[in-house]
């Protein structure tokens, strides 16, 4: 047999575990079921696009994920990234924020402004979004434990500043599962945690409901290990969980299901990803239409942030990250996503300086500008090879829904610490495979430099003074308000959750009496307790 | 070795430090301790200087590592070094790994962290880097 002879006759899989062929025909099309899920673009099930004209009406909204030090520090970053053409804001809170602590909380020193803005009242929202028309730039918040409480202060800023909240648009993480599969900011115990979702999703519902409560995340399960259709099932069985947790309360699926979004991953294999979209296009909407009876084709609409692509950055010769991000963009423009951002080639280093998180929005200008990418839609449509494969993606992501609903379902696999073992695992097994090489990875087990430069990487200075600032800050809100008016509402948020009712809009009062995010946490947490985290491997 | 001639099992203890929530590097580490024979003792999420110079102590480890991902590894650092002293667990092999940029590396072993293994270090690394301190902690 000779050396041509062998390499195709070499099995080759996706990290999806499926095969990928050397070439594909018709044939294969008709034998992976045919084209009765492709559908045209803005009609069920939507594997082409969500919408009939896709770019050619909009270009995708492009969000860097940004913020850092104090509002005042993040409002200006703000302000660079929409004068050089952003189109959406995604804020970045520190982590004692995304927990619930106040800056003046031991627990937050040292960890104030550090990897996000820090947040105490809303005065520190109205800071944050000083000179900035939130109807022209919708703002999307990543924050998950204290999320309620972030959206309260959203709506309670921007219904100070004249907006009308009902016709107020954005976008809330608020994606408390996956916070205990990967990224860790969870503060209460799983059940009261998915209950706060619902009452969030509830509350929008009535009060904004042009307002996404809830991103679904598969990205960070995604980063903790998991496969592209592991990604996408898990979402799927997380979104369901929530969806599930709404109606229980009486709820029509279409009162709130087209408010529902989604934030996915796009690092690994350009054909794999774009048909891991193009197959969760189409069994979302299944769901929805089939399972949870939706009518509305926006009830079925699989929105989303296609983005981020951290998991397949280096540390190692980092301008190569540079070019991963221009192929990462690629990937989410032919995937059809509504929103774009990508992780800056330093990311591996440090938060991104004004000069990377430039360098990434101009990607995807370069993207809309000069590659044609919004003159047609779903360009990848027809092809034997994307079809085949987005057919089987589908098939995949199916088996692995009904695999964790047979174990249990999503909620009980992840109080348990099953899912997190499972895709640590698998995270460990890649990592062996990168470090043997089997998996190839340009600059770390390929083509390595024979000897490492100077990265010429500018670290993102950290300033020590803005935790005092933030403290000063914070004990002068506490000064100027009315602390018996604050003490009031606060009780009324325990007393809303220890009668099991709704927790939004007492939240809203205090957040307007400037009740901080560690003072309503902690009314909370008298009632649902904290989250002890399941070790398992 | 102890006094039935058998070589002791390595013990770890793994933290994570401060409010980070980032746990798949530290998970990966755990393992492939586990995999080399150390025992290992991964503590979760969250923990403060306190409970880690705690555990140390009551666990009776010979390695005190910590993963940390957010930034705020010198400010935790400063605060773990005086308790862990106050322990008497100077003499313990203390590492620390995850996203370190090299202008803090002095200032970390200046606090007493000996191993140092930014993003990108390779596993096998680190665990050669335990067998052979430790041996020479114990000798």
């Amino acid at each position: 047999m000779n050396d041509r002879a062998q390499s195709t006759l070499k099995i080759i899989t996706n990290e999806s575990g499926l095969e990928v062929k050397p070439l594909y025909t018709a044939a294969d099309v008709e034998e992976s079921g045919g084209t009765t899920m492709l559908g045209e673009p803005g009609e069920y099930p939507f594997t082409r696009g969500i919408h009939r004209e896709m770019y050619r009406k909009q270009p995708w909204t492009m969000r860097q994920y940004a913020g850092f030090g104090n509002p005042h520090d993040t409002n200006q970053r703000f302000k660079y990234l929409i004068a050089n053409g952003q189109t959406g804001l995604n804020v970045a809170f520190d982590l004692p924020t995304q927990i619930g602590l106040d800056s003046d909380d031991p627990l937050a020193a040292g960890e104030i402004g550090r990897v996000g803005m820090s947040i105490d009242t809303l005065r520190d929202f109205e800071v944050a979004f000083d000179g900035i028309d939130l109807d022209k730039i919708t703002v999307s918040m990543t924050i998950n434990g204290a999320a309620a409480i972030a959206i309260a202060m959203y709506l309670a800023m921007a219904e100070k500043r004249g907006y009308d909240v009902k016709k107020l648009r954005g976008t809330a993480q608020n994606d408390i599962l996956k916070e205990f599969i990967g990224r860790g900011t969870w503060i209460f115990p799983v059940e009261p945690s998915i209950k706060l979702v619902g009452d969030t999703i509830e509350y929008c519902a009535e009060h904004a409901p042009k307002y996404s409560p809830v991103s679904v995340c598969g990205y960070h399960i995604r980063e903790s290990g998991a496969t592209p259709a592991q990604e996408m099932a898990y979402a799927f069985c997380i979104a369901k969980a929530y969806a599930d947790e709404v109606i229980a309360r009486g709820l029509a699926v279409d009162e709130f299901a087209g408010r529902l979004s989604y934030n996915f991953n796009i690092f690994g294999n350009l054909f794999e990803q774009v048909c891991k979209f193009r197959a969760g296009r189409s069994l979302w909407a299944k769901i929805m239409k089939e399972e949870y009876k939706a009518e509305k084709p926006g009830s079925m609409w699989l929105r989303m942030i296609a983005a981020g692509g951290g998991g397949g950055l280096t540390f190692e010769q980092p301008e190569l990250n540079i070019v991963r991000g221009a192929y990462y963009a690629l990937i989410s423009a032919l995937s059809g996503t509504q929103t774009m951002a990508l992780c800056s080639y330093d990311e591996a280093y440090t938060i991104p300086t004004e000069y990377s998180a430039r360098i990434s929005l101009r990607t995807m200008q370069i993207l809309i500008e000069e590659m044609g990418m919004t003159e047609t839609v779903d360009p990848l449509g027809g092809s034997y090879y994307v079809e085949t494969m987005t057919n089987r993606m589908r098939d995949k992501m199916e088996e692995i829904i009904a695999e964790t609903d047979a174990q249990g379902g999503i909620v009980k696999l992840v109080s348990e610490g099953i899912i997190q073992a499972k895709v640590s695992a698998q995270a460990y097994q890649m990592q062996r495979d990168i470090e043997s090489g089997k998996f190839p990875k340009v600059g770390v087990n390929r083509y390595r430099n024979e000897h490492e430069d100077e990265h010429p990487v500018e670290f993102h200075p950290y300033n020590e003074d803005d935790a005092r600032v933030q403290v000063d800050g914070l004990n002068k809100v506490r000064a100027e308000r009315d602390s018996a008016h604050v003490a009031r509402t606060l009780a009324a948020v325990s007393e809303a959750a220890r009668a099991g009712a709704n927790v939004m809009p007492a939240i809203v009062e205090a957040v307007k009496a400037y009740a901080s995010v560690g003072e309503i946490t902690k009314e909370l947490v008298k009632v649902y307790g904290r989250y002890q985290e399941p070790i398992r491997f | 070795m102890n006094d039935t001639g058998q070589q002791r099992r390595i013990k770890v203890l793994l933290a994570k430090p401060g409010l980070d929530g980032h746990d798949q590097g530290a998970k990966i580490v755990a393992r492939a301790m586990m995999d080399a024979g150390f025992e290992v003792i991964y503590t979760g999420l969250r923990q403060t200087p306190e409970q880690v110079g705690r555990i140390a102590l009551e666990e009776d480890v010979d390695v005190i590592a910590l993963s940390s991902m957010a930034g705020s590894h010198l400010p935790f650092c400063r605060k773990l070094k005086p308790l862990l002293e106050e322990n008497g667990l100077h003499d313990k092999l203390w590492l620390i790994g995850g996203n370190l940029p090299a202008q803090d590396h002095d200032a970390l072993r200046e606090l007493g962290f000996k191993g140092i293994f930014p993003t990108g270090s390779k596993l096998d690394a680190i665990v050669a880097y335990i067998r052979e301190n430790v041996r020479e902690h114990v000798a």
